[in-house]
């Protein structure tokens, strides 16, 4: 679906106009990215976030099948074999810190894509399919991401499997079953290596699919803005292709940038030494902590010290996968009608409030479990509950929001001085 | 369920044909029988999919080892590996044993007494897997010079679970005590773990 005034689809020449009458690729193309999408005129630079995280997973997978035809699947020699792309496989080094920080560009632009939706309500009606699919790719990425991190089984890759499949053991009765079963053993060994290798290969296959129903799901509304307003006609909207995709390749320009910074001149400032020592079962790290991406998430489970009715230990993991699940309910826990923060002076504070709040539980996260950071993390992450649960309802019944303009293009030339709207308006 | 292709001849009666069509029997049965067939057939083939996962012949036929005790004195802990998992051999003192029976079990997270985590008759010896019951870290104090935490036991550095001299969770979030594996003794210097 689209707007009616959105641009067709006519192609000139034969070859094309026969190719669109046996397969409507390229029809298919124009409609989704091309000319033929109608979008607000007034998109900010964070609307660069989704193309960007889309140009990340490509990057992900183009190095990941590389460095897959060089990394050995098995206990024995999977360390190794990591170590010889870094020394001996051309350009090894290269990909590896590509694929390694890849990831870590990856989750940044996907967060600041989630810190998008939530400011400016992406999340409402009539685009909670939208997020919701939106919710499941995180949810898968935060799985690869797990399982490519046991690949190198360095000592950190060994324990992060050791610790995180041991959340299931927490389920009562059939936990260490459910363990077991997972690690194919006792402990992470040969099996693990093997199934998490398997896993992390088709995974994002599957977050590529995920995201082919996002973008349809997307396409039947068509794009938020920062405004909140609803598209009210030709003059609200540009076709994708040439605008965005303009304004998207600078912000790609931007985050090449950064990675190539990363990946050139401090390709471990976000991993951890203790990895380049071969995972030993017989020893513990000093200190276990996971990719800064887990680390508020981490915060929450280690809140949980005491027994309360059920063990401190499912607290911890039910709380842990619920401060993600809770997303799923957020366009029915927020009722407010409108969408943008810049419209809602109460709500804007709040989130505002729990943006900080994250950051303290990431730094909780990576923190020593001392007496003044548990705490304090016991704060963040009941903040960060009460934040969806009680003030977000709160706020929605209660805050007076301010006059929305009438129309994106009316706010478009309230900001540039502008008066009549007839003037500017788009043929 | 009438189609274009049930269009009726003309000078057909159509109420015999009706019957024919419209019975809802048969053909409900057959629905259903070949449905359930196709089912059955599914999880047949989806089982083996997922107990695939399970462990291997291979890795289950490693579940049992053989430690020799002689060379550990009292005070002493050896770190070794059962299943692939770290396993704490540990020769009580008399005041370790006594630290431990000094403690009222009904206080404990996890009520625990050592003689029902030890054999009879072999009270010093504490076999247990070093494996923290919280998330799967190996506890500190089996080696020489290791911190045992403040119960005089072990130390999990992960999130702070101290355990003591019977290796039961006294402090931090751990909920279960270390797990005493199933092990005999062969001789009084002999034990098969498995």
């Amino acid at each position: 679906m689209s707007f009616p005034w959105a641009k067709h689809y006519e192609p000139k020449q034969p070859l094309m106009r026969w190719l669109d009458e046996k397969l409507p690729l390229p029809r298919l193309v124009y409609n989704a990215v091309g000319a033929g999408y109608p979008v607000p005129r007034n998109l900010n630079y964070f609307w660069n976030f989704g193309v960007l995280a889309g140009a990340a997973l490509a990057i992900q997978i183009v190095t990941g099948i590389v460095l897959a035809m060089h990394f050995a699947a098995n206990a024995g020699v999977a360390f190794g074999s990591v170590e010889s792309i870094m020394r001996d496989v051309n350009a090894g080094w290269f990909l590896r810190y590509a694929h390694a920080n890849g990831a870590s560009m990856f989750l940044l632009v996907v967060y600041i894509h989630i810190g998008r939706g939530l400011y400016y309500g992406s999340y409402k009606a009539p685009r909670e399919m939208v997020w919701l699919l939106g919710v499941v790719i995180f949810l898968l990425m935060m799985a690869t991401a797990f399982m490519g991190y046991v690949l190198p089984w360095g000592q950190m890759s060994f324990w992060g499997a050791q610790v995180i499949t041991g959340f299931f053991s927490a389920i009562p009765l059939v936990g260490e079953s459910i363990r077991v079963w997972l690690l194919g053993g006792f402990a992470p060994d040969n099996a693990t290596l093997n199934r998490f290798f398997s896993l992390h290969y088709l995974l994002p296959f599957v977050i590529a699919g995920v995201i082919v129903l996002h973008i349809w799901a997307l396409h039947i509304p068509g794009s938020n803005n920062p405004t909140g307003v609803d598209v009210k006609g030709e003059q609200d909207t540009v076709p994708f292709h040439p605008y965005y995709t303009a304004k998207d390749a600078v912000g790609l320009g931007v985050f090449l940038l950064v990675f190539a910074l990363l990946i050139f001149f401090s390709p471990n400032l976000l991993g951890h030494p203790d990895n380049y020592i071969e995972a030993n079962p017989l020893s513990t790290p000093a200190h276990i902590v996971p990719e800064w991406y887990f680390l508020p998430f981490y915060a929450i489970l280690k809140s949980f010290t005491a027994d309360f009715i059920l063990p401190a230990k499912l607290w911890g993991v039910l709380a842990m996968f619920g401060s993600i699940l809770l997303l799923f309910f957020l366009p029915w826990l927020d009722s407010s009608p409108v969408r943008s923060a810049n419209y809602r002076p109460t709500y804007r504070i709040f989130l505002i409030v729990l943006l900080l709040d994250v950051l303290v539980l990431g730094y909780v996260g990576g923190a020593e479990p001392i007496a003044r950071n548990v705490v304090l993390g016991q704060i963040a992450a009941a903040y960060y509950f009460a934040h969806f649960l009680i003030i977000l309802p709160l706020v929605a019944a209660s805050e007076r929001p301010r006059p929305l303009p009438g129309s994106i293009t009316e706010a478009v030339l309230a900001k540039h001085g502008g008066t009549s709207p007839a003037k500017t308006a788009i043929a | 369920m009438a189609t274009v292709d049930d269009r009726l001849p003309p000078g057909e009666d159509p109420a015999l044909l009706a019957e024919e069509v419209h019975d809802p029997r048969r053909r409900d049965f057959i629905n259903i029988a070949a449905v359930s067939f196709a089912g059955v057939g599914l999880v047949a083939v989806v089982l083996p999919l997922i107990n695939q996962m399970n462990p291997s012949a291979d890795v289950l036929a490693q579940s049992t080892t053989e430690v020799d005790l002689s060379k550990i004195q009292p005070g002493q802990a050896i770190k070794t590996s059962f299943r692939k998992q770290p396993l704490f051999v540990r020769n009580l003192t008399p005041a370790e044993i006594a630290a431990a029976n000094a403690v009222p079990v009904n206080t404990l997270r996890d009520p625990q007494t050592l003689a029902e985590r030890t054999k009879a008759g072999h009270e010093n010896w504490l076999i247990t897997l070093g494996v923290c019951t919280h998330l799967g870290c190996v506890p500190l104090g089996a080696g020489e010079g290791e911190n045992k935490g403040p119960f005089g036991g072990y130390f999990c550095p992960c999130h702070g679970s101290a355990y003591d001299t019977a290796a039961r969770i006294r402090q931090g979030p751990a909920p279960k005590n270390l797990v005493v594996p199933d092990y005999t003794f062969n001789s009084p210097t002999t034990v098969t773990v498995g």
